[in-house]
Formats: C-alpha cells, structure tokens, sequence
C-alpha cells in the first residue's frame, strides 16, 4: 500500500488539459492534408495513390471534377508525396469531427490541358459542418455522459485509441463521461466500422436497446464510409448505413484528442467550423 | 534440401510431382493429388515437424483445379516446407486431417465456406467462417464477385450445442460485450460457478479482407494489411511486404531491416504494456493499469515521432520503410527507452507487490503444455505453456540474425506465467531496440521501386506481439495481387481458451481470456 501510494505521489499529475490546451504532437504526426486546388497540376496521381478512394477523379466532356472525402482519408500522406508539386501538404489537423457527413467532401472543378493536367480551377465546394444539436440534449448530456462503445467490424485500430480515453494521460472522466457496460445504460453510442453483415443485427439491437434521447458517434474512416473495406459481400459500409449517425469523427484511427474533440462536439459543448 | 528430396521420392514415388525451392528457405513440395495425409504425417512423425497452417486457392481458371497448401516447421530447420496438393475442380473434396490434428480444425472448415471444397472425414464439419444463416456461397472462388449483395439472412447464426444435466445452465455473452473489445459470441455451459464447457462462435467482423486482396495494387494493399488487426498494423503490415519481397526477389536494404526491427518491437513493447495492465485491472488491480496507460503513452508518442502515426500505420512499404530517421529521431528512442524501462521496473515491481493479485492470478486458467502442442498454440499463450517457439530465433528476418535476445518459456501456462511472458518480453524487446540503434548501418532506407513479375508465390513469417503472422501471396498481373492467405496468431489460439476456461469460475473468464488477448479481427478477416 505505501509504495502504490508512494508511485502516485511521485508521479503527480499526469492528465493533459485539452482541449483547454492544445495537446503535444510530435512533428511528424499527419493530420488533415490540405490542398492548395488552384495550383493542383494533376489530381490523378494522387488519386492513383489513395488506398481508400479518398481522392477520386471523374473526368466528362466538362472538365474534371475532383473530390476529396476526409471521411474515407486515413491520413497515410500518399497523396502530398505523388503530388509532386506542392499542392497537398500535411498539416497537423486533427480536429477533424463534424455532424454533417457532407461537410467531409470537398469538390473542385477543372477545365483541362489536352495532357490531362490541370488547365483552370472553376470551382470548389465544401458543405458547413453542420447545424448544433438540440437545446435539449445539450442539457440532458452535456454535463454527465454515458457511452457504450459498439465495434460494429472495427480492424481495432480505433479501440486501441478509445480505450487510451480512459489512461491518465487523456482521463475522459474529467468531463463526466464515462464508459458503461450496457447499451440501456447509455446516452451515446460510440461505433466503429465498416458494419459487417454478420454485425447488423447486433448493430441494431445495440441501437434499439439504448434509451432516447440519444446520440450515436461514428469513429474512424471505416465507421464513416467503410475506408479501405469499402462496401462488399460482407461489410455495408459506415455506420450510417445502418442506423443515424449524429458525429463523424474521421481518422485511421483517430488520436484520443481526436475522439475526445467529437464526442465534445456532439454534446454541443465546441464551436462549429468548415473544412473548406 | 538433398537429403529431403532424396527422401521424399524414395519413400513417396506415386504421391510427391516435384520439389522445389523457388524462394530461399522455403521448399515446396507439389504433391500428385488431393491427399496430402501420408508425406503430412511423414514430416509430422520422421521431422516432429509442426503444421503451421493450410490453406486453398483457386486455380480453376489458369489450371484447372484448387490447391491446398500445408505449411510445416521443422525444429531446428530455417526452411519452411510446402506441401500442394491438387484438387479437381470436378471432385470439390479433400481428406481432413483434422481428426489426428485438432490444430487445423478451423482452418479446414474455413477452406470448406470460403472454397466450397469439403473436408472429408471432418469430426466437426459445421460452418465457421460463415454463420450457418449465410446463403450457400464460396466469397473466394474467383467466380464469386467481391461486391455480390447477398440477400437479407434468415433463421439461425449458428445453433450451439444444448447443455443437459441438473443444474446446469447456459450463459451467452456477445457479440457486443461490457468492455472496450471486439465482438465474438461466447456460451457457457456452468455449473453453479465452474465453468464446465465454453463454445465460442466468432467471424462476427468477417469484412472480405482476403477477397479484397485479390486483384489489388500491391501498393495499396500494404494499407490493407495494416487494416487486418489494428493493434499488429506494423507486424502484418511487414509480414505482406516480406512475401512481395520474397516474391519478387527484391533485396531489402539492411538500414531499411534496422529499422523495421526496432518498429516491430516498438509495438510488442506498447502492447505487452497494455495487457499488463489490462489483466491487473481484470482482478481489481486498476492502479496498475493506470500506471501502465502512462507508460504505454511514452511509447506511443515514440512511435508518433518516429512513424508519425501512435499506432505505426503508413510506415512500412515494399522495399524498406517509407521514411527514413533523423539523428534527432533516433535520439529519441534512447531517451523515450529510458524512461520507459525506469516506469516499467515500477510497474513490474508494483504487482508484483500485491499479493491478492498474484493470489488471483497463479493457477488461473492453466492450458497445459501437451494440450498446447496438440492444438499449435503459437506466442505468448504457447510459450507460457512450454512452447519453445520463436519466428525471431527460429525463422530471422529483418534484423533479428544480428541482434541478441533470449526466448522466455514457462511450463505452468496459467496467467500468471502468460503476464510473465509478456514481462520478460519487454526486457528483451528493450534490449533488442538498443542493439539495433547502436548497430544501425547506414544507406538507403528502401529498395528502389520496380515492377512486381506476376504468378510468384511467396511466404512470410513474422512474430508479431501475440505470435506467429503468416502471410502467403501470388502475384498478379500489372503489379497487383491475385491471393494473400493471412494466419494472425489468433487463429488457431481460440480452442486454448476452451481449453484455459475449464473448471474455471465464471468471473475468471475476462481475466484469462484478456491473458490471451487474441485478435477478433485478425481471426475473421
């Protein structure tokens, strides 16, 4: 007893104070690339590159239209390394959540060179993260929350990350949210993906037994679109393909700051902000 | 290989085509039909060798027929043997061995729902890698599309095995279970507080890995990889770029092998820490597992400084690594290294302080060393169970040739020796990174990229953190893939928390299944 009481007092505090503070990343971290549009030569080879199809190009007889979806990035830095001219770049971003699923795709619009290349930007279009959540599950969350966390398929990536919420370093319970056992004990469902065949069900149920008013997260790329699983004979994809998703919080997996920013998010307790 | 050949053919002159060694250290042996039972139990018995895994693929188009491969290890022997045995298309079956080798009882049931080829003679035929409600399809024959939309499933997932006697209940638990771990379905069978029987039913995350792999950009499928089980992404992320590499002959620089090494320790090291304190925290221990988060930190902000991802993803890559280390890098793991073996000696010595946490521990969940050879238990739950098994020691890739490093084997197999295991591992794995680094060789962090030639098959081994990653590949045309065959350790570990459970209280049930902590994804795939 002395010497745990010993290890504890020479230790002292360990908890960081994000998001009050913004968290240590080392340098190298990848965030959210960023894409200068206008002086993008060529989108096609950082397309080419993607795993996931984050980047997608559609050519037609207008031009070509390129998207973006950071619901399907895993932050591999592909992209900026085939893009040899500058144009993506990693930053450090990783304050990626948003309520509306739209509000991670990002479209830009080229005329062309007979190459292929990029002649002119037209246009470029990103949707507003999405609107707050009601007055009243702000006021029935905000201040005590109960989450239930549903590998709906996950690789597990994403629960080595959720379980760093509970260590000492990012101590979830600060804010009064806590993990439980049950889904009848819940207020959130925190899921990850891609949904498989074999977990709908358990999806469903899982959804169907968590009292309202209630909030559903989904986490990481597969839980938002299905990442680099993508939709086949055995997964359908994200969350949403499911059941109604209130929070995306993208990443492969997204760092315990990340997740801790989106489940904030949901509650209603963080300012909104564009990716675009 | 001579005296091998000279063997095989005098005592299987009807059964064995050819034997070749296309890769170095790894034979392969085409047998003349499907039964691969005799010249099996000719390395089984004259080699004590030990089948590692089987497989099947589909060759109907280019060749006709299905192929199974068995993979042997022979103590003592780098070189891993092969055995191919066809199967005709027509007569979609093979012999199972399953009844003399409980070690392959799930993977044979695996290649009859994914191939549609039967096991004959199976002591236990049922589906296990499709729910007995899937429609009657074989995803990886590569007439079945990746993207078929099944129709809705009706009736039964699976009907487990009805549990008699006075007194005698069934508790199910799962898929979605009271932690933060995957989903599996576990029924028991108890009587008062002892466990008597446990069925396990998993494939609840099946999500087409192995379908996917098919046909896909070899650069891409590194990701993919990674994507098998997240907490191993570095060790099956390497373990697929080392089956390209053997593929495909390509040299892997020996800078690129230093630091692969020092990753693939990086990642035991994080997580043996978490499981350390995960199973203190299953007897009620949680300051120690408090303890152990911080430490694991320190860890995963060193891989975050060395890989830019906490959990080591985009790092590895066909040829070497992606991106090379600065000497501010590099100094970093000396000083993280510090201060992670001062904080793990405390937490060590902490639990081990606890005596009701010892108490709790020893004699729990006791998987005894001959169940263990016979069911193949690989890494950290065979080795607590007199498994003297390393690919490290046994196999060396990477860097592993150059640097030492001492096996720890512990014969009572309870949790208290698996937590041990993972203990002394740490030590070694911290010894083995100080090696590397003031070992490391300069030059090139990665093998200049080049075209992958098609129709090459290779394998590749690597002990991730829970133990043996197999990963077998053919190549395709135009630089994609045409099969990758995954064996994560977890696998064929499952039937050893069966075995672990029995006479066990139900409340010890997290404790020694956490002791395992095997992979749910990296079993369905």
């Amino acid at each position: 007893m002395f010497r745990i009481l010993q290890k504890t007092f020479r230790v002292g505090m360990a908890t960081t104070d994000y998001p009050r503070v913004a968290p240590r990343v080392a340098e190298q971290f990848r965030g959210r690339p960023e894409f200068d549009f206008a002086a993008w030569r060529d989108a096609r080879p950082a397309a080419e590159a993607c795993p996931t199809g984050a980047i997608a190009v559609f050519d037609g007889d207008a031009g070509r239209r390129v998207t973006v979806d950071f619901g399907r990035c895993i932050f591999c830095g592909e992209c900026a390394e085939a893009s040899n001219s500058g144009a993506v770049r990693m930053t450090q971003e990783f304050e990626l959540a948003v309520r509306d699923r739209h509000a991670l795709v990002l479209t830009a619009d080229y005329a062309l060179h007979p190459d292929g290349s990029h002649a002119e930007l037209l246009t470029i279009a990103g949707a507003d993260s999405g609107t707050r959540p009601e007055e009243a599950i702000r006021k029935l969350l905000g201040r005590s929350l109960a989450i239930r966390q549903v590998d709906a398929g996950s690789c597990n990536g994403c629960e080595q990350e959720i379980i760093a919420l509970n260590n000492p370093i990012h101590d979830i319970e600060r804010f009064g949210i806590h993990f439980v056992a049950s889904p009848r004990h819940a207020d959130m469902l925190l899921v990850t993906g891609p949904v498989t065949r074999n977990m709908e069900l358990a999806l469903r149920k899982t959804y169907a037994a968590t009292p309202d008013p209630k909030v559903v997260v989904a986490v990481g790329a597969c839980g938002i679109s299905g990442g680099i699983f993508g939709t086949n004979y055995a997964s359908l994809g994200g969350v949403d393909a499911v059941i109604a998703v209130d929070v995306y919080i993208p990443g492969c997996p997204p760092r315990p700051e990340a997740l801790l920013h989106g489940i904030l998010l949901a509650l209603g307790q963080l300012p909104l902000k564009s990716m675009a | 290989m001579t005296p091998l050949l000279a063997d095989l053919r005098e005592r299987f002159p009807d059964q064995v085509r050819t034997v070749e060694e296309p890769v170095p250290d790894q034979i392969s042996v085409l047998l003349c039909g499907p039964d691969a039972t005799p010249v099996a139990r000719y390395f089984l018995t004259e080699h004590q060798a030990r089948l590692v895994t089987v497989f099947a693929e589909d060759r109907v188009n280019s060749e006709g027929v299905f192929y199974n491969y068995y993979v042997f290890d022979r103590p003592g022997d780098p070189s891993w043997v092969t055995l191919k045995a066809p199967i005709p298309a027509d007569q979609p079956s093979f012999p199972s061995l399953a009844a003399e080798l409980p070690a392959v009882n799930w993977q044979e049931r695996e290649i009859q729902d994914w191939f549609g080829l039967e096991a004959i003679g199976h002591p236990n035929p049922r589906r296990v890698a499709l729910h007995d409600n899937w429609p009657d399809v074989h995803p990886l024959r590569k007439d079945f599309p990746l993207d078929t939309v099944l129709p809705p499933f009706e009736g039964e997932r699976h009907v487990y095995r009805p549990t008699l006697g006075e007194g005698v209940f069934q508790i199910p638990v799962g898929p979605v279970h009271a932690g933060i771990i995957e989903p599996g379905h576990f029924n028991f069978a108890v009587a008062g507080e002892p466990i008597l029987y446990l069925q396990l039913r998993m494939f609840y995350t099946h999500k087409g890995t192995e379908k996917l792999f098919e046909n896909l950009p070899i650069h891409r499928a590194v990701f993919l990889a990674e994507s098998i089980s997240g907490d191993s992404a570095f060790s099956h992320g390497t373990a697929f770029c080392e089956a390209i590499e053997g593929a495909a002959g390509i040299e892997v620089p020996a800078r690129a092998r230093f630091l692969r090494t020092i990753l693939l320790e990086l990642e035991r090291i994080a997580n043996h820490i978490a499981d350390i304190g995960a199973i203190a925290t299953d007897v009620g221990f949680v300051i120690a597992n408090a303890h152990a988060g911080r430490v694991r930190e320190l860890v995963l902000g060193l891989n975050e400084t060395l890989t830019g991802s906490r959990v080591l993803r985009a790092m590895v890559a066909v040829g070497g690594v992606r991106r090379d280390w600065q000497a501010a890098q590099i100094e970093a793991i000396g000083t993280a290294l510090d201060i992670a073996e001062r904080e793990f000696r405390d937490l060590v010595a902490l639990i081990e302080s606890s005596d009701s946490t010892r108490d709790r521990l020893e004699h729990t969940g006791i998987l005894r060393p001959d169940k263990a050879l016979m069911l193949g238990i690989v890494g950290v739950g065979g080795r607590a169970s007199g498994v003297d098994k390393d690919v490290r020691r046994d196999h060396p890739y990477e860097a592993y040739g150059h640097l030492p490093f001492r096996v720890p084997v512990y014969q009572a197999g309870d949790v208290r020796q698996r937590m041990q295991v993972r203990m002394d591992e740490v030590r070694e794995s911290i010894g083995i990174i100080r090696a590397a680094v003031a070992g490391m060789p300069g030059g090139p962090h990665r093998a200049p990229a080049r075209p992958i030639p098609p129709d090459r098959c290779a394998l590749s081994a690597v002990e991730g953190w829970r133990g043996e990653i197999i990963h077998w590949v053919r190549t395709g045309e135009g630089n994609r893939l045409d099969r990758c065959k995954v064996k994560d350790p977890s696998l064929n570990n499952w039937p050893a928390i069966v075995e672990a459970v029995e006479g066990n209280i139900v409340a010890d049930f997290p404790v020694i299944n956490k002791s395992f902590n095997l992979s749910y994804s990296g079993t369905d795939r």
